[in-house]
């Protein structure tokens, strides 16, 4: 089949995402000098990010049987393209201080992009597994960047094997359906198995989605999270937080809800693991923050309770409200989360021994730091979901969806307000070390002209979105709305 | 100028926080000045306004003054204000009591006085949101808002409790239990819209819209009950109320007039503007329950604050005592009753304010809290212990003060009502004595710990007091400016219940 020029215009986010990797590759070669080799990365990133406007033209279009170009994928691609410019700045500072390659580090960081954006565009499973493959991949190297730390190394490994058993079991529930089907595109499968469900193909739909709820670090199957948090490099936290799960959480979305018109979700045993599953997600995320001492970790365990929220908008909320709902949210959680570890990887540096990422780290920090400690509480406050931050916008359309959609919904509802009410034990927890009174010695600092760099300015930038999108949210409500009508044509 | 009203302390904190760059001082006075301009436009607003004539015509309200803006028009969310008798007069408490928490902390904050003031003024800020806000959003908005500040005015500057809790346990609770019973409104509040919804096809927040739904007694009853509690943890009533003596026990002496004086009056606003006008017939149903806890609040608010040796738990109780007559007035649904609410909520904001910053000016001459240590002081101290009086007197309902006629005004309403109720509250009056009287007993009499004297009052403390006293006295014997600018909206209340008496026999006939 030919590629017409319209194909390579709608595909332009990801081309641009991969030719920044050979860029960089070649720049690197050329020069090993840091800052060359980071603004070849983040100019490339932006360009990728800016041509989504001009593949916004070309949709939506059917490329190949294995990527579909359409409103979602460009919104959730650029989310993605968002996560990786912001970790690639905030490494930027991080890795200057370290004494080894420093430069590959983005190298890894655009193949993972770009393997995230392929996962948006996925509507195939080939597509589905390569795209998955390929974040996963250049993840494990991410984590383990910072090498010399037993923990970083631990914590890849860890990542490695679990993922790999994760892609395995999909591997297994991929063959299953295909066994069932003849066929691996998920528009066909969801006719399908519309019109002759079987048990086979209902095995292999479940496997495939435990194998992405691991990647989505959903209850039961969270256990890697904290560990891997805590031992990657900070920046690195700010990505697996953000793009990594962003993509899989679109990918599971088109394959469950859109291509398949939520064929699976009609057979009752399925439908009801998934409630099960979010559900689990928000009590176990909030439960297991509360006494944790570790800011990465307790940042991990919120990202579990908060795709428990998000799933539950997806469930309850159907194709209507619950879409809308799912990419408001989940903008609001990028930005939300790059700016929470955008602060703790402003406090860490590279060469020591480990990130800033203790409570008592943080005692103080008000004292000191005034506006970065500010930020850190408005992203605090925003994963708690509290008005004025835009995590309340995010809560609210939770709740909406809830409300609306009958008895089965309101149960869940009653676990959203337990999480809520458990989680903000913690979050202000960390919050009120932020103001107690100050130590002596510090342990950690960020350095004085932080607000000067790229990174203390995307974090700077962030939490004014926050703000901004808490108290007038219209715009970015208008935004999906646009990209939704988009993508329902 | 409705906005301004919000953005004035708002504004205000932030700029007294940025003060402090000038010294010490600068934050005090820039947030005293934001107060009084504050209180002075109420004032204007007060005067330029005929309260008694906003009379319900054609089944909507009257405002003395509104705004409405487009917010997020996605959900039908509107930036909608509105001003009239009952909110007026609440935002004259809180702009007054603001005033006051600046000035009673001049000299018991001394770190980070900037920081200070912005959390106090944002909780001002919010409260005047609360007392404002006609979108049920936007009141949920402001309504969670004024937590935040409150709770870092709490655990930053509070004082730890005799049994060595730590003042940010403290504050936690509170914003916990706020927090989570906040979600709870919320919920009520999306459900009520959505019900409102699927009968109109419209999606919208607005308060007067939303009157009007009409929805089957089970819903309404569910609905109602979501607000209610909600309400009720802020009220607090009685088995809601736990988090409410930690919070005063180690607040600051502003946080603590705060809280008393303000905070608890938004429960009860909530309670008159949108628990009873949205769902008449539950409430009405709910009516003797919730009159019943009321009574069992004044009781046992009494008896609790009986037992207390730290002072600001006992005043905390005495709280809970008074908040009990507040909400028997509420649900007797009697416009005389429902105006000795108003009466009763400026009374207890002014002498439960009056007690805490007494109690706080205590504390910073001894250094306790604890009525065990105290005793024999007022051959100590000149000054205070005369003043002191003053206040038990007040919140024993003493004639001739303003919580006599806000007592006696529910009283005498709640009583064409419920005889039972208002007879066993009426035990209040006199457990109210016992306590007052025990502060006196225990803090004023006996034998003196020691012959050194204590420092007496300064002007400052003064004036606050003697202004607090003069408004007490003017509520005591001439309460009818404040009785009518709030009648017409108590009338409006009042009718609505009597239409809904009407209707819910044909109700339950029907099912």
């Amino acid at each position: 089949m030919t590629l017409t020029l319209e194909n390579f215009q709608a595909l332009l986010p990801l081309l641009i995402t991969c030719a920044t990797t050979v860029f960089v590759m070649l720049a690197i070669a050329i020069r090993r000098n840091h800052w060359w080799n980071a603004t070849v990365t983040v100019v490339g990133l932006n360009l990728a990010l800016l041509s989504s406007y001009f593949a916004l033209q070309a949709i939506p279009q059917t490329i190949t049987p294995l990527f579909v170009v359409d409103g979602y994928s460009i919104f959730f691609g650029a989310l993605v393209l968002i996560s990786a410019l912001g970790t690639s700045t905030l490494t930027n500072a991080y890795i200057e201080s370290s004494k080894r390659n420093r430069e590959e580090i983005y190298l890894l960081i655009t193949i993972a992009a770009a393997g995230g954006i392929v996962l948006t565009m996925a509507h195939h499973m080939a597509s589905l597994f390569i795209g998955l493959e390929m974040m996963s991949v250049a993840l494990y190297g991410l984590v383990s960047y910072t090498y010399d730390r037993a923990r970083s190394l631990e914590a890849a490994i860890k990542y490695m094997v679990l993922s790999a058993t994760a892609s395995a079991i999909m591997l297994f529930g991929i063959a299953l359906v295909y066994a069932q089907f003849g066929t691996l595109s998920f528009a066909e499968i969801g006719s399908k198995i519309g019109q002759t469900p079987s048990t086979l193909a209902l095995v292999g739909g479940i496997l495939i989605t435990i194998g992405l709820f691991f990647k989505l670090s959903l209850a039961p199957f969270h256990l890697w999270t904290p560990d891997v948090y805590e031992g990657a490099p900070a920046p690195i936290g700010a990505f697996l937080a953000t793009a990594a799960k962003v993509s899989v959480f679109a990918v599971l979305v088109r394959f469950a809800m859109i291509e398949t018109k939520g064929a699976f979700f009609v057979s009752a045993p399925f439908a009801m693991t998934l409630f099960v599953v979010a559900c689990l997600s928000m009590l176990v995320g909030n439960l297991l923050a509360l006494k944790q001492n570790n800011i990465k970790r307790m940042l991990g365990y919120s990202s579990i309770a908060h795709f428990g929220y998000l799933f539950i908008l997806i469930l309850v909320g159907g194709g209507g409200v619950g879409l809308e709902g799912f990419a408001v949210y989940m903008a609001i959680y990028v930005v939300t989360s790059l700016a929470a570890f955008g602060v703790v990887t402003l406090m860490s540096a590279g060469n020591a021994k480990r990130d800033a990422d203790l409570l008592n780290d943080y005692r103080g920090l008000f004292w000191r730091r005034p506006f970065l400690a500010s930020i850190f509480t408005i992203s605090l406050f925003s994963l708690a979901g509290i008005p004025l931050t835009a995590g309340f916008i995010g809560k609210f359309y939770v709740i909406k969806a809830a409300v609306e959609a009958g008895p089965l919904a309101w149960i869940a509802l009653i676990f959203v307000v337990l999480g809520s009410a458990i989680g903000i034990y913690f979050y202000l927890r960390t919050i009120i070390s932020l103001y107690l009174a100050k130590k002596d010695m510090f342990r950690f600092d960020a350095q004085m002209d932080w607000g000067q760099h790229a990174g203390g300015i995307m974090v700077l930038g962030s939490a004014l979105f926050i703000l901004v999108i808490g108290i007038w949210p219209t715009p970015l409500i208008n935004l999906v709305e646009m990209a939704s009508m988009i993508w329902q044509q | 100028m409705l906005t301004w009203l919000i953005l004035i302390p708002f504004i205000g904190g932030f700029l007294s926080w940025q003060a402090e760059r000038f010294g010490p001082k600068a934050p005090r006075f820039v947030a005293v000045g934001a107060m009084f301009l504050l209180f002075v436009l109420t004032l204007k607003l007060w005067f330029a306004h005929d309260y008694s004539l906003a009379h319900l015509s054609a089944g909507q309200s009257v405002w003395a003054d509104e705004l409405r803006l487009d917010w997020i028009p996605r959900f039908g969310i509107t930036f909608h204000l509105a001003l009239d008798g009952l909110s007026l007069l609440m935002m004259l408490l809180t702009a007054f009591l603001g005033m006051l928490a600046v000035i009673c902390s001049w000299s018991e904050v001394k770190r980070k006085v900037g920081f200070f003031h912005l959390n106090l003024l944002w909780i001002i800020g919010a409260v005047v949101g609360v007392f404002l806000a006609l979108d049920m959003f936007l009141f949920f908005f402001f309504w969670e808002m004024m937590l935040v500040p409150m709770y870092f005015l709490i655990s930053l500057w509070g004082h730890k409790s005799a049994e060595g809790k730590s003042r940010v346990d403290a504050a936690t609770k509170f914003f916990i239990y706020t927090q989570a019973s906040g979600l709870l409104l919320l919920l009520a509040i999306v459900g009520l819209v959505f019900v409102h919804y699927l009968q109109t096809q419209v999606w919208t927040f607005d308060y007067e819209a939303l009157r009007n739904t009409q929805m089957s007694a089970k819903t309404e009853m569910v609905l109602m009950l979501g607000f209610f509690i909600a309400f009720a943890v802020k009220f607090p009533i009685v088995p809601f109320h736990s988090w409410l003596p930690d919070a005063h026990s180690q607040a600051p002496t502003a946080g603590s007039v705060d809280l008393a004086g303000i905070l608890l009056k938004t429960a009860a606003y909530g309670m008159l503007r949108f628990a009873i006008p949205f769902f008449p017939h539950a409430s009405q149903e709910l009516a003797p329950i919730a009159m019943w806890l009321g009574v069992f609040g004044v009781i046992y608010g009494a008896f609790a604050a009986y037992a207390q040796d730290d002072i600001k738990r006992l005043i905390a109780y005495t709280s809970i005592s008074h908040m009990g007559f507040v909400l028997i007035g509420i649900y007797s649904f009697n416009q005389i009753a429902m105006q000795g609410v108003v009466v009763q909520m400026l009374a207890h904001g002014l002498s439960a304010a009056g007690l805490f910053i007494l109690s706080g000016q205590y504390y910073e001459r001894l250094k306790t809290r604890d009525l065990n240590k105290m005793g024999g002081l007022s051959s100590r101290i000149a000054g205070l212990p005369p003043i002191t009086m003053f206040f038990a007197a007040a919140s024993l309902g003493l004639p001739g003060l303003g919580n006599f006629v806000g007592e006696f005004l529910i009283l005498i309403g709640s009583f064409k009502v419920n005889q039972v109720v208002t007879t066993c509250a009426t035990t209040g009056l006199v457990l109210g004595a016992v306590y007052s009287l025990i502060i006196i007993q225990r803090a004023l009499h006996g034998p003196a710990r020691s012959d050194e004297p204590i420092a007496g009052m300064n002007k400052r403390e003064f004036f606050m007091m003697l202004s607090l006293m003069l408004l007490l006295v003017w509520l005591g014997f001439y309460p009818q400016p404040v009785l009518d600018t709030s009648s017409a909206v108590m009338a409006n209340i009042e009718q609505l219940m009597h239409s809904a008496q009407a209707a819910t026999p044909a109700v339950s006939v029907a099912q």
